[in-house]
């Protein structure tokens, strides 16, 4: 979580964002995000962002819930209150594979969405910079991040030449916050 | 485009040597095992031909399967490769005769005794279960049954070929071939939903242990089918990719063949554990005589086996997706998936008939190299005999823009 000054640029159309992620890209600017009204294909891999790893993620998920329900299930039936069912054997696997199934897929389907909504920041509540209103609408908004070394000048005048119908310099919380944004006096350091 | 396929001398070598070993096997197993005075062997020597001829032909039929699917779904992802279930689908008669010739032989001549060793029900006389289920397991509903589905599977199979052959000299944008294949399609699911998911698992498999039954098994051996159908499709899209052929499928297509391989080997588990678990609970022992032959005698060995290979292996190998989009991986898995299904075919069929006097030995590699040898000779020379790219297939342009 930090301060930091962002060169904005918004596109009308995808057609040209394209072409101008690729000159962005390719002229060494860090980019720092695109936000676009609807998922556009082929952005990801345009902006250079690698594969999710989300899937191992669910991975260890499942796993956690197949060693809960096994350990918590044969502790019960085994140790804590053992139950006679048809005589059956008190350690009996095969009735516990369906329960031990469903606890894997619960674990893993909710931790994995949570985890996705962790990646990208999206809970109920978390707050982000709007580098401008439109980008739910439709503008396709680029933001550029700028340091010290970084003119501010010449980068919109680049930005501009990429074909972007506005273009401005904000200062912003590059991250998400909880609740009250209260950091005023940060922005007015910068 | 290379869109001809020349057969290289090194398969055809390969499909005769198959072929020569195989029918050695067979002529040494007639002379060692059938003339041998032991039962035992007498019924070795015919109950691994029809595992044998059972499991490659319920594995070529899905091919024809997959077309019927793919057709109705109306899915694109099939067609740059659909020359290769074809081709398998258009020698499924070549199982089919096999199938049916080792099958009316043991129905037929098989008699030790007055007692069909592979096929108790043929002579129910004095066993009191089989008199009750004699007036559906005789052996002219095995005929008619067995007849009526082979005709229908071959009869479909040259059909879907011809269909799709047809489309090439078709107008251009003409969709009357299409929707009549729809419409073919649509009428072959019946079929195999009537034959291959019910009856004939019954009769060809089930019945040799007739005093037992489960009402999951067909779809058991569907599922095992299946899974080794679509590895046999990867293996033949990998080999002719790797002569240069079939440039048009790419990754995302040998990523949705190993989703196939990978889905339903999860599949077969759960309908083999939903078979398993219920005769386990419910503890009946005409039910439990199935489980009770192979998971505690000389079968463990493969019971556990089974679930190994077809099973855990499957899913922590298939996994994850750069796993499905690398070509060593799925070929290996299906060389795996193909060899474990077929010992899950053996463990189904062989311990009713042989008991403990079972062995893994020669004659069943032979055997099963000879179903090999036919299958790679008779599907390599129906894929050179015309061209591997659908021209004309108004499904073709989505499929080559496919993505997984």
């Amino acid at each position: 979580m930090a301060i930091k000054k962002f060169a904005v640029a918004c596109y009308d159309d995808e057609e040209v964002l394209f072409p101008a992620l690729k000159t962005v890209r390719h002229s060494g600017y860090k980019l720092h995000d695109i936000y676009t009204p609807f998922a556009v294909h082929g952005l990801d891999e345009a902006m250079g962002l690698k594969g999710t790893d989300l899937h191992i993620a669910g991975f260890i998920f499942g796993l956690c819930g197949t060693s809960t329900a096994l350990g918590f299930i044969s502790w019960i039936l085994t140790s804590d209150w053992p139950l006679n069912f048809g005589g059956k054997p008190h350690f009996s696997l095969p009735a516990w594979i369906p329960i031990t199934f469903e606890l894997t897929v619960l674990f893993s389907a909710v931790g994995m969405v949570l985890t996705w909504c962790y990646l990208n920041q999206v809970m109920p509540g978390v707050k982000k910079h709007v580098f401008h209103p439109r980008q739910s609408d439709d503008y396709f908004v680029m933001a550029v991040e700028l340091n010290d070394q970084t003119s501010e000048q010449e980068v919109v005048d680049f930005l501009k030449t990429t074909g972007a119908k506005e273009t401005s310099v904000q200062i912003a919380e590059d991250s998400w916050w909880y609740g009250r944004f209260d950091k005023e006096e940060a922005y007015q350091k910068l | 485009m290379n869109d001809r396929f020349e057969i290289p001398a090194s398969l055809k070598r390969t499909s005769m040597a198959l072929i020569l070993i195989g029918i050695i096997t067979l002529v040494a197993g007639a002379i060692t095992l059938l003339g041998s005075a032991d039962i035992h062997d007498k019924t070795r020597f015919w109950v691994i031909l029809l595992q044998n001829s059972v499991y490659f032909l319920l594995i070529t039929v899905v091919s024809i399967f997959i077309q019927a699917a793919a057709a109705l779904a109306q899915g694109s992802w099939i067609v740059a490769y659909r020359r290769v279930p074809e081709a398998i689908g258009a020698n499924v008669w070549v199982f089919s005769l096999i199938a049916v010739v080792v099958m009316f032989l043991i129905v037929f001549t098989f008699n030790i005794n007055g007692h069909n060793p592979v096929y108790p029900w043929v002579n129910p006389a004095g066993d009191k279960i089989l008199e009750g289920k004699s007036s559906f397991l005789n052996p002219k509903m095995f005929v008619g049954f067995t007849l009526v589905t082979v005709i229908l599977w071959s009869f479909f199979g040259r059909k879907f070929r011809s269909l799709s052959l047809a489309q090439e000299n078709a107008p251009k944008n003409s969709t009357k071939i299409y929707w009549q294949f729809f419409r073919l399609a649509g009428v072959f699911l019946l079929v195999y939903a009537l034959t291959q998911m019910s009856t004939t698992p019954w009769f060809w498999t089930m019945s040799t242990q007739p005093h037992w039954y489960s009402t999951m098994f067909s779809w058991y051996t569907f599922a095992s089918a299946f899974v080794s159908g679509m590895s046999v499709i990867l293996l033949w899209v990998v080999y002719l990719k790797n002569q240069g052929n079939l440039e048009l499928v790419t990754k995302e297509h040998m990523h949705d063949l190993g989703k196939f391989m990978f889905a339903f080997s999860i599949f077969w588990t759960y309908l083999w554990f939903d078979q398993y678990m219920l005769i386990w609970y419910s503890n009946q022992p005409e039910e439990t005589v199935y489980f009770k032959l192979r998971q505690q005698g000389s079968y463990s060995v493969l019971f556990y086996a089974n679930i190994v290979i077809n099973f855990v292996m499957p899913i922590l190998i298939l996994m994850t997706r750069p796993s499905k989009r690398n070509y060593f991986t799925v070929t290996f898995m299906a060389m795996i998936i193909i060899f474990g299904h077929w010992v899950d075919f053996y463990q189904a069929i062989i311990p009713g008939p042989l008991g403990s006097h079972w062995h893994l030995g020669w004659y069943e590699m032979g055997t099963f190299a000879l179903f090999v040898g036919i299958l790679i000779f008779t599907v390599s020379r129906t894929l050179a005999s015309a061209s591997l790219v659908p021209k004309n297939n108004i499904l073709l342009k989505e499929s080559i823009v496919h993505l997984s």
